[in-house]
């Protein structure tokens, strides 16, 4: 912070700097989004053998600007009986938060906005507002479909950040810090390190990748636990009443917490900018470089979990919302649970084990001065 | 920096905390209690205390508050019989706020004018969370321990006073279901014609 605050001539040349680190995110952030959106409905439509979208631009590549177009010249309706400041609050509120959490994140080494002490527990904190913009969207609408689908997203969105906040914990008990670049500095060298794949832990922690995976997808209300806007039921959910730009931004919104979900777990479990298999003589290279091809490896890893979020989009049917509280509350929860246990007892007693070693050796030494 | 910074999240506190009270709309109320919330989340940022910070991010907004906002969305208030009682209320209400008003006067004279000590967010420790870590498990223990149990009686409370067994409910039995065998459910009946089965 102080850093930031102080470098380049002062306050305002620091608030400066700021400002451009913060758009220069922002842009790229969007245009990779434009891009991820259609590589998402590609995907999709690889699955069910279809195109795609591949009439605008090469192979359709311009298509998401296509969509922004129509949808910023659309024009906005508000619904007659709307509580009309809320309304138009929400999509804004979904789409500032979405982005506010890519504050803390360390794209490559030293490439981070705000290198906070508590950035994991502010990510989780993030992620947990999101459904205020889904809550009031649902509320403002002054209409069924879209209450219900609020009230759905406001259930489902607190049941399934409990699992995350103990997949979290275990992670930050085998860090022993809540900063995200010492998270993503204890996996260095090589894919054995990554939290996903250490050699004792994996046991514990690969399953709690799949646990964070899958109530990251509910979290993000993406298939296969979109019921706040399922159409089958609710015909678009808390979306129903919203048109041209407002309903472009929520939809921004969700993607933009759908790459953050990803990125956090590149950054928990994947070993963030490290390579899977550290290559030698890298270290002499300049640092830019460095930086270039951390981020380069860490924007892979996060398309890869887009990749996947994609897929499960494509092949796995809807959970019905019984099931969907019966997964989150008698199974994730529990099992994280136990999990946060194991992990917190290995880590107690190898760093228990190593002190033993330390005072053994010490009063091994000591004897030998004659003490 | 950090003076302007303060006087402006304290603006906000303050006036998002004057509309809980005076907005006419439920809902709107508690909209303005969560921007009240997090604007203290940035005051608590401001004095180095980070991890609070977001523990009342966490807590407050991210779980107390959306149920506070659930529950009034669901509820079908009518303003004119709540507003009915106010002239009853008046005194007592005032009596209060002058209360609180004066507690706060006292702490911030003592704070200003009493030696002044300056305050450190995380004594001790490199981060707040360290520092906090550090007291909460050793000198508090027992303490910490007792009200994570008082919680956990609360929470078992709740549940024991909201659950009804209600016998006539068809439930879906998940290890039935996907335990069940093809021979249990297909069966296979030669029909001669011109009989019934």
């Amino acid at each position: 912070m102080e850093n930031l605050f102080t470098w380049g001539g002062g306050m305002w040349g620091g608030i400066g700097l700021a400002v451009l680190q913060i758009l220069a995110l922002v842009v790229i952030l969007l245009v990779c989004i434009a891009f991820l959106l259609l590589f998402d409905r590609k995907v999709w439509a690889a699955v069910q053998l279809r195109k795609g979208p591949n009439v605008v631009g090469p192979f359709g590549l311009l298509q998401s600007f296509a969509d922004l177009i129509k949808f910023v010249l659309k024009e906005v309706i508000i619904p007659a009986g709307a509580n009309k400041t809320v309304f138009l609050l929400a999509p804004v509120i979904t789409l500032t938060l979405a982005l506010v959490g890519w504050a803390v994140i360390p794209v490559a080494p030293g490439w981070v906005i705000a290198n906070l002490n508590v950035g994991v527990l502010y990510l989780f904190a993030i992620s947990s507002l999101g459904v205020y913009g889904i809550i009031m969207g649902g509320w403002a609408s002054n209409s069924k479909y879209p209450f219900l689908g609020g009230l759905r997203s406001a259930a489902q969105m607190v049941s399934y950040e409990v699992s995350i906040g103990f997949v979290i914990v275990s992670v930050l008990l085998l860090v022993g810090s809540l900063n995200l670049s010492d998270v993503v500095n204890n996996q260095a060298g090589g894919i054995w390190k990554w939290h996903a794949f250490a050699f004792p832990t994996i046991f514990v922690m690969f399953p709690m990748f799949v646990i964070f995976f899958i109530s990251a997808l509910a979290e993000t209300n993406r298939p296969p636990f979109d019921l706040p806007e399922a159409e089958s039921e609710l015909v678009a959910g808390y979306q129903v009443e919203y048109s041209s730009s407002p309903y472009l931004m929520f939809m921004i919104g969700e993607y933009v917490s759908i790459v953050l979900m990803c990125a956090m777990l590149t950054l928990l479990f994947f070993g963030g900018w490290h390579m899977p298999v550290p290559i030698p003589g890298v270290e002499g290279l300049p640092e830019w470089l460095l930086s270039l091809g951390g981020l380069l490896v860490f924007m892979v890893k996060t398309a890869f979990f887009f990749f996947l979020f994609a897929m499960v989009k494509a092949i796995v049917p809807r959970y019905r919302y019984d099931q969907l509280m019966r997964l989150g509350w008698k199974i994730f929860l529990p099992t994280s649970l136990v999990a946060v246990v194991i992990v917190a007892a290995y880590v107690t007693f190898t760093k228990a084990r190593a002190a033993g070693r330390e005072h053994r050796i010490r009063t091994r030494l000591d004897a030998l001065q004659g003490r | 920096m950090a003076l302007i910074a303060f006087y402006i999240l304290s603006t906000i506190v303050v006036l998002s905390a004057l509309f809980v009270v005076a907005a006419r709309n439920p809902v709107h109320s508690v909209l303005w209690l969560i921007l009240a919330f997090f604007t203290s989340a940035g005051l608590l940022v401001l004095i180095g205390a980070e991890f609070l910070a977001m523990l009342l991010v966490v807590v407050y907004v991210g779980a107390v508050a959306v149920l506070f906002l659930f529950v009034v969305m669901m509820l079908d208030i009518d303003f004119t019989e709540l507003k009915q009682g106010f002239q009853n209320y008046l005194v007592v209400g005032v009596l209060v706020a002058l209360a609180l008003l004066a507690e706060i006067g006292i702490v911030a004279a003592a704070a200003t004018f009493g030696g002044g000590a300056q305050f450190n967010a995380s004594p001790g420790a490199a981060t707040n969370a360290e520092a906090l870590s550090q007291v909460l498990y050793t000198d508090y223990l027992l303490l910490f321990q007792m009200s994570g149990i008082v919680l956990l009686v609360a929470m078992m409370g709740a549940i024991v006073l909201t659950l009804r067994s209600r016998p006539s409910v068809k439930r879906q039995n998940i290890a039935e279901q996907t335990g069940r065998k093809r021979k249990d459910a297909v069966e296979l009946k030669d029909v001669r014609p011109g009989q019934g089965i």
